[in-house]
């Protein structure tokens, strides 16, 4: 047990020293991390006399282990997308060849009317006469789903056919949505010039976004939760009651300055923000904040023919089912370019014309969760977790050094090694380091020291039974073994369950508390075991003094 | 100069006084049972929703202040408290911090978020030298699922450990572990119930994290249960036990001394932000030390064990079970 060939040496020693060698660049953190952001620019392979490029070596390890945005200060936003809200759009278009449909079996079915509120994920058909209902179904059924395999038709109530997509095509306009969804918010942040931002998706409906560095996330929040659907429509009446019912033509929108005052729209727009090719904050002729915009040749020419026909005519820019102005069209605006007005300030204006650029959000989204750390309490969770690190390793050392004297040392530098393994691996799959993945490694090093206890004591039991110091060295290790590997088990299970259920603050924990399990038994028990059979062999020792 | 926290040879007679550590930990669970019926706990906003914000004032700030400033907003049901932190009182510079819950806004996250917007303009206007340090709001419907997974990730943390270790040992160990498991659980919620410490999700990761501590601990003293049943097959039960529990005794304390150093270090220095955290791992350590010393073994030895470990054929495990000699 205490004889060791060199390829044993080698594996275990090779881990330790990769340790610590990619541990190093983990002392000179700010500096290395500006050496690797210059790195992932243009100008690296160039420019060799920047001051980033001489922050650090090529030939030395770069890895370091991301802060959290707990750590660094930043904004967190965690959103669900509505995909219900596309579905209503989508299967809209599906209504006239129902109607034609429909139509041919005018004698079983009598007149018909359709229903469909926003948000709704089907199509609701009321029919006068219900006793044609189940041949109209399967009528649809034939001519429709037959031939675009996307819609099903089912009975609702006794005189109601409910349209609704299969789930096949609902899980492809769900991927479609999100994609889109991900895509216009990162677009958003982009354009906004927040500095690396992470977009992720998670889960089936859900989109997390990080911004480290950035003051609030209720910043962020003005910039990613509005949809930003943009339509401009035609006047049919000014200051109508908010609780009007209006014609199946026409809907009722309200005012962003007074909620309370709502415009009676043609419910068909005549250009939508789609058609947007730019839009730029700007001033109007008074010198009030406002937005400019262009439309693509197709929308700008919609733009111009509307224009000529309706001089004279209100007209309404609608936002979100806002109407944030709605002026009086002076002349024909030819050329597809205009300007919106509203009661902005300057910073509503920048923020407008981003959304405008980047597009339309595909479906509304919910906010979940939202958090903010500022950078002053990130720099001070950074400060004491890193005292409360030391001094807690210090104090195990020293306790361990007086309580098992040179073998306490050994154990000791197994520590050490352990320490700067945890954040080798972490750094090597770059995962990120949050706070309570700080008490997760300060745990660790109060249990890792833990297998090295157990043989401890297992070797002083086997020295009191008169064996010789050798043998009771290898059996020391050899019985403890059984126990260290079920206790840490048991641990590791408890840390695989909160990695797999937790989220956040849970995982960062789980992640350090897991890696430090495996490290701790590799440390403590192979590389204090090389290290005391190297003692053995210089020193030969006879007694030992436990 | 050794350090040498246990006497070499214990005898302590660990059974001696079982009966009186069973009432006491049965009375322990049932206090904490009727206070979290009565008081519940001290959810955070990670359970409850709502907002909470950590500011940072000048020394001459009150709570007064910051509540009437509050009030003009109308928000519900709003609490401020202030934080001390031990460690910069420890420096000499202590801050002045306080935390503000302010309960959830309707449904709409809109209104969530111009409302977060509103307390903050409101603060920077009437306290005037202000930090934001942390800021979180979080939705009813996360809330509802953060509390759902956290149930779920205990339970099955739990009962993993339950078939890790009786495919491990035998099915009294098992038992004898989870309602060891389960006792520092409930009186770890139950102490958060008593003080109204605030209970989030780094808790339950706490908790967890005890799970694994305590079952390290009960299965350090199972295994050497294990190894001296089969080298005492003629010993009495409850002088096996005893054996075992002596033996593993210095292990047992300084690895949790270990433990508590570590722990008490990130209590006293790690900042505010894990304070809770790190009180429920310290509880939780005592606890389960305690635990696995005077409750699992208990149970073990009121269950019975099977006897002959060294027998291979296992195929008829029933005749060896009730084997036990108190």
């Amino acid at each position: 047990m205490l004889r060791f060939p060199i390829w044993k040496i080698i594996i275990i020693l090779l881990p330790c020293l990769w340790g610590v060698y990619s541990f190093s660049p983990h002392f000179f953190y700010s500096q290395v991390e500006k050496y690797n952001d210059f790195k992932k620019t243009e100008n690296f392979k160039t420019d060799n006399q920047s001051p980033e490029k001489l922050l650090w070596y090529d030939w030395a390890p770069s890895n370091l282990v991301n802060l959290g945005l707990d750590l660094r200060g930043g904004a967190h936003v965690l959103v669900e997308v509505n995909l219900e809200d596309v579905y209503s759009e989508r299967i809209l278009n599906f209504w006239p060849e129902i109607r034609k449909t429909l139509r041919t079996i005018r004698g079983d079915v009598g007149s018909f009317t359709q229903n469909l509120s926003d948000g709704d994920d089907s199509l609701i058909i009321k029919i006068s006469k219900k006793s044609g209902i189940s041949d109209a179904i399967s009528i649809l059924s034939n001519q429709i789903s037959q031939s675009n395999k996307v819609l099903n038709f089912s009975k609702f109530e006794e005189n109601k056919i409910k349209v609704s997509f299969n789930q096949q095509e609902k899980n492809k306009i769900d991927k479609q949505t999100m994609d889109q969804s991900l895509e216009i918010i990162r677009r958003r942040v982009d354009e906004a010039g927040t500095r690396e931002p992470t977009i992720q998706k998670q889960g089936d409906r859900r989109i997390v976004i990080q911004v480290p560095g950035l003051g609030s996330a209720e910043e962020l929040l003005q910039l990613i939760g509005k949809t930003a659907k943009l339509t401009f429509h035609q006047v049919i009446k000014n200051n109508v009651s908010c609780e009007k019912k209006p014609s199946s033509r026409n809907i009722i929108v309200p005012s962003i300055d007074d909620i309370n005052s709502c415009l009676e729209l043609e419910k068909r727009f005549v250009v939508s923000g789609s058609q947007l090719t730019n839009a730029q904050p700007s001033f109007d002729q008074n010198n009030r904040p406002a937005v400019s915009f262009q439309f693509n040749p197709v929308g700008g020419r919609k733009f111009g023919d509307y224009t000529k026909n309706n001089i004279g005519n209100p007209f309404a820019i609608v936002l979100d089912n806002q109407v944030i102005s709605a002026p009086i069209i002076q002349s024909h605006i030819p050329g597809g370019s205009g300007i919106i007005t509203g009661d902005f300030t300057v910073e509503e204006s920048n923020r407008l014309a981003i959304l405008l650029r980047a597009g339309a959000l595909p479906a509304s989204i919910k906010v979940l969760e939202q958090r903010t750390v500022g950078p002053e309490l990130g720099a001070d969770s950074i400060q004491s977790g890193k005292i409360a690190a030391i001094i807690s390793g210090l104090l195990v050392l020293f306790f361990m050094f007086f309580s098992y004297g040179l073998f306490g040392l050994f154990a000791n530098i197994g520590l050490i090694f352990n320490i700067s393994l945890i954040f080798s691996i972490m750094a090597y799959f770059s995962a990120t380091l949050t706070l309570p993945g700080i008490a997760g490694i300060v745990l660790t090093i109060g249990m890792a020291v833990d297998a090295n206890v157990l043989i401890f004591e297992r070797i002083k039991e086997e020295i009191k039974t008169n064996k010789s110091l050798y043998r009771a060295i290898e059996l020391g290790y050899e019985k403890a073994l059984t126990s260290i590997i079920d206790a840490n088990v048991t641990t590791f299970i408890a840390a695989l369950i909160l990695f797999v259920l937790g989220s956040g603050p849970i995982k960062g924990f789980s992640v350090t508390l897991g890696i430090g399990i495996v490290t701790s038994v590799f440390t403590a028990v192979y590389l204090t075991r090389l290290l005391i059979s190297v003692y053995f062999n210089v020193t030969k020792p006879k007694v030992l003094n436990f | 100069m050794r350090l040498r926290l246990v006497p070499s040879n214990t005898k302590i007679n660990f059974f001696g006084k079982s009966k009186l550590a069973i009432w006491a930990s049965v009375t322990a669970v049932f206090i904490s049972i009727i206070f979290y019926l009565i008081n519940g706990l001290n959810y955070g906003i990670d359970f409850r929703g709502g907002t909470m914000l950590m500011i940072k004032t000048s020394d001459s700030t009150s709570i007064q202040e910051i509540r009437k400033s509050l009030n003009v907003l109308d928000l519900g049901d709003t609490v401020v408290t202030k934080i001390s932190d031990p460690a910069d009182t420890l420096i000499g510079s202590p801050k002045q911090m306080f935390l503000i819950k302010i309960e959830q806004q309707g449904n709409d996250e809109e209104v969530q978020n111009n409302m977060i917007i509103g307390v903050k303009e409101t603060l920077k206007k009437d306290i005037g030298e202000i930090s934001f340090l942390q800021t979180e709001s979080v939705g009813s419907k996360i809330s509802d699922e953060l509390i759902k997974k956290a149930v779920l990730a205990v339970c099955l943390a739990v009962f993993a450990v339950l078939f890790y270790i009786w495919i491990r040992f035998e099915w009294q160990f098992s038992l004898g572990a989870v309602l060891a498991l389960i006792h520092d659980v409930i009186i770890t919620i139950g102490i958060f119930s008593i003080i109204g410490l605030e209970f989030n999700l780094s808790i339950i990761a706490a908790l967890l994290t005890i799970v694994g501590y305590s079952l390290n601990d009960t299965v350090i003293v199972f295994d050497r249960i294990r190894e001296n049943l089969k080298k005492y097959q003629s010993v009495k039960l409850i002088d096996v036990l005893n054996k075992s529990i002596n033996e593993t005794l210095s292990r047992t304390i300084i690895t949790s001394l270990t433990t508590l150093l570590a722990l008490l270090a990130l209590f006293i220095f790690g900042g505010e932000v894990i304070r809770g955290f790190t009180f429920a791992m310290i509880w939780g350590v005592l606890i389960g030390t305690y635990s696995s010393i005077f409750i699992a073994s208990s149970i073990l030895l009121k269950l019975g064990v099977k006897r002959d470990w060294n027998n291979k054929n296992t195929g008829n495990p029933g005749t060896n079970y009730s084997n036990f000699d108190n």
